[in-house]
């Protein structure tokens, strides 16, 4: 938009001074007049995130996509490759160096989930929780101390989970049930968690319950929990896609907690778990256009190697049509989510970017999704190709981290005030 | 002892190379390190951690761009980066890079030059050897091991015959085969310390070399397209067939 203004402004002034005004300044059209413009696209990435894309593109491409079938298959992510993305500096991506991380921006981990997402959904979201949600709060709010004690082992060897959803509360969070109860230096839990990613091989849950349900949701508080804490797995899920992540529901049964184990404030969690969530919402964005793209980048080909009718499938106009609109709207929800990024990065409100970012992005991953293997006709409707995957994977992100009901009525009341009296 | 490993930026391995006007298509297309160059790069990093090199410096010839490649290089694992620059778009040859990096030799003096026994662009498989001939130094090529104990090197080969073992003594040139190592992926906390690494820029006029190619391309082709076979039944068909209508014998 930059050079159009200035344009307008050179003849505005000039409007004094002739009488042929030009409609269009004559460089409004030429690429010099864009050179000049100062602010870059949202294409543009430091250096360090280049490489750090290069880098995961590769690892994902030659470590991961050999296992997926398997992993899939097996519900279950092979050890290996979590190995892997710690030893790749990749599950403490924003983890300041001073506890083993790389300190690296917001927006480098999300480039880390979409490269990955393109290869597996499972490994993109296992990164994605344990660095945006369980990371971030404890590098946010932690103490000196359990930043000290937990980060360094979230940046080598443990898995770390979200857990605050349950049977009862899933949009209406804040109804948890799972109590704290004090005793002394301790908080006794008792309850259950539903749906908690990478619990089965976590070692470190952020647990949320509430201390004083008189208080209603301001009794909320957010603990960190170790295994050995007494935490159990009631239930691995079985489920259409993204099965090699694991879900499971937790029971909490009389597990201790030492009180210096509470994040932050007693009774803030709520307003811990509501800010997360909206970064985190960027990290869902970044897996789907990763699920997108992906199935995308996997069917294409196909379309130049089949002929019928003597033509390449991929030059019947038909076609041409569904995989150009496709591809703009790839490319959108892309824009979308690097832009939520950088506007977190910089500081300002992203709150309403983010929600548009997951919602859409949700939306084109299985419309990608779900073409790709259109396209690519019956072998594409098989097990042999990886497009049925892309497909069975892409319909979670219209449903964790805050549903695409949800999110639009994010966006509605942030509209809102802007319209109304 | 200090290792020098050459790196150059080429058109990445997986990409379907286009031909036009008589020279390969560049433009907009993914470029990467040399797959050989990393594997030169992995086994100068793997012999730092075994303690038999203490620096490792990593030469680029080329143009603005191959700084990434160098960039690479340094979160690869390698201490410190030199990028003699080109002009865009010029011609870099075997023999022209083989002389910068004999200027560099001399001037860093390092013990072992590490090379990827060619290049995926022009496939020469020349700057190592000719190397180690201006240098006056042993050279040992298509290595598919490399040991170090002190200064005595000793390096297994492979050849067309099978595995040869070479025995030297450092300085020396090796260039590396598929089959040395896996290279390692450039982890992220290695990304970050690469930003602080430094990499010094020079010219082929300080290094006092000549850039000039010796070399003119006249044509650039695709190779032609394979045609279906033919199935015969007997040798005699066979010997007909290849006489007759292949014309090879």
């Amino acid at each position: 938009m930059l050079p159009f203004k200035s344009s307008v402004s050179k003849f505005a002034s000039r409007r004094i001074n002739q009488n042929i005004i030009p409609l269009i300044s004559k460089n409004a059209f030429s690429t010099s007049a864009f050179a000049r413009s100062a602010i870059p696209s949202l294409h543009t990435f430091t250096e360090d995130e280049e490489m750090l894309r290069a880098s995961v593109a590769k690892f994902a491409k030659e470590q991961v996509k050999p296992k997926v079938k398997e992993m899939d298959e097996h519900e279950l992510m092979d050890k290996s490759i979590i190995q892997g993305l710690f030893e790749q500096g990749l599950m403490a991506v924003e983890t300041p160096t001073e506890y083993g991380g790389s300190g690296t921006s917001f927006t480098a981990a999300i480039l880390v989930v979409e490269e990955l997402a393109k290869v597996d959904a499972s490994v993109s979201v296992a990164c994605d929780v344990h660095n945006t949600l369980v990371n971030t709060l404890l590098i946010k709010y932690g103490t000196l101390a359990q930043k000290e004690k937990y980060l360094p082992k979230m940046s080598t060897d443990t898995v770390g989970c979200f857990c605050l959803s349950e049977a009862g509360s899933g949009s209406d969070a804040f109804t948890l049930q799972t109590r704290a109860e004090k005793q002394g230096d301790y908080y006794v839990l008792n309850g259950s968690k539903m749906w908690i990613t990478n619990s089965y091989e976590a070692g470190i849950f952020l647990v949320f319950a509430n201390v004083d349900p008189s208080k209603g949701y301001k009794g909320i508080t957010c603990f960190i929990v170790e295994k050995d804490m007494g935490v159990q797995i009631a239930k691995k899920e079985s489920k259409l896609g993204i099965r090699a992540s694991s879900t499971c529901s937790l029971t909490f049964e009389d597990v201790k907690v030492p009180a210096e184990n509470v994040l932050g404030e007693v009774g803030k969690g709520y307003k811990y778990a509501i800010e997360i969530l909206n970064e985190g919402r960027i990290g869902i964005a970044a897996q789907m256009i990763g699920i997108a793209q992906g199935a995308f980048d996997e069917a294409m080909p196909y379309l130049f190697q089949r002929k019928q009718f003597g033509e390449f499938i991929g030059d019947f106009q038909g076609m041409q049509h569904q995989y150009a609109q496709i591809a703009v709207e790839i490319e959108a929800a892309r824009l979308l989510t690097y832009n939520a990024a950088r506007l977190k990065e910089q500081g300002k409100n992203f709150v309403k970017e983010a929600a548009m970012a997951k919602l859409y992005s949700s939306q084109v991953a299985e419309k990608a999704a779900s073409k790709a293997i259109e396209w690519v006709g019956g072998v594409g409707f098989t097990r042999d190709l990886p497009l049925e995957k892309y497909y069975r994977d892409c319909k979670i992100g219209a449903i964790y981290e805050g549903t695409s009901n949800i999110q639009l009525q994010t966006i509605a009341k942030l509209l809102r005030p802007v319209y109304s009296q | 002892m200090r290792i020098l490993v050459g790196v150059k930026r080429v058109i990445d391995y997986a990409v379907k190379i286009r031909v036009a006007n008589s020279r390969v298509v560049t433009e907009n297309v993914k470029h990467s390190m040399n797959p050989f160059d990393e594997i030169a790069v992995e086994e100068a990093v793997r012999l730092k951690e075994k303690k038999h090199a203490s620096e490792i410096l990593a030469v680029s010839i080329g143009p603005t761009k191959s700084q990434e490649t160098l960039r690479t290089a340094l979160a690869l694992g390698a201490d410190k980066a030199f990028h003699v620059e080109v002009a865009e778009n010029e011609e870099v040859q075997p023999l022209q890079v083989a002389k910068a990096l004999k200027a560099i030799v001399e001037k860093e003096k390092p013990d072992l030059v590490l090379l990827g026994k060619q290049a995926i662009d022009d496939d020469s498989n020349q700057t190592g050897q000719m190397l180690a001939g201006l240098l006056g130094w042993p050279q040992a090529t298509f290595a598919s091991k490399v040991d170090l104990n002190g200064r005595d090197l000793t390096v297994t080969r492979e050849v067309d015959g099978g595995l040869e073992t070479v025995k030297s003594k450092l300085p020396a040139v090796v260039t590396v085969d598929l089959r040395l190592n896996e290279p390692r992926y450039a982890s992220l906390p290695n990304i970050m310390k690469a930003k602080k690494k430094p990499l010094t820029k020079l010219t082929p006029a300080e290094l006092g070399v000549d850039m000039t190619p010796r070399l003119q391309i006249l044509e650039v082709s695709e190779p032609p397209k394979r045609s279906g076979g033919k199935k015969v039944g007997s040798v005699d068909e066979l010997i007909e067939k290849l006489k007759n209508e292949a014309g090879v014998i």
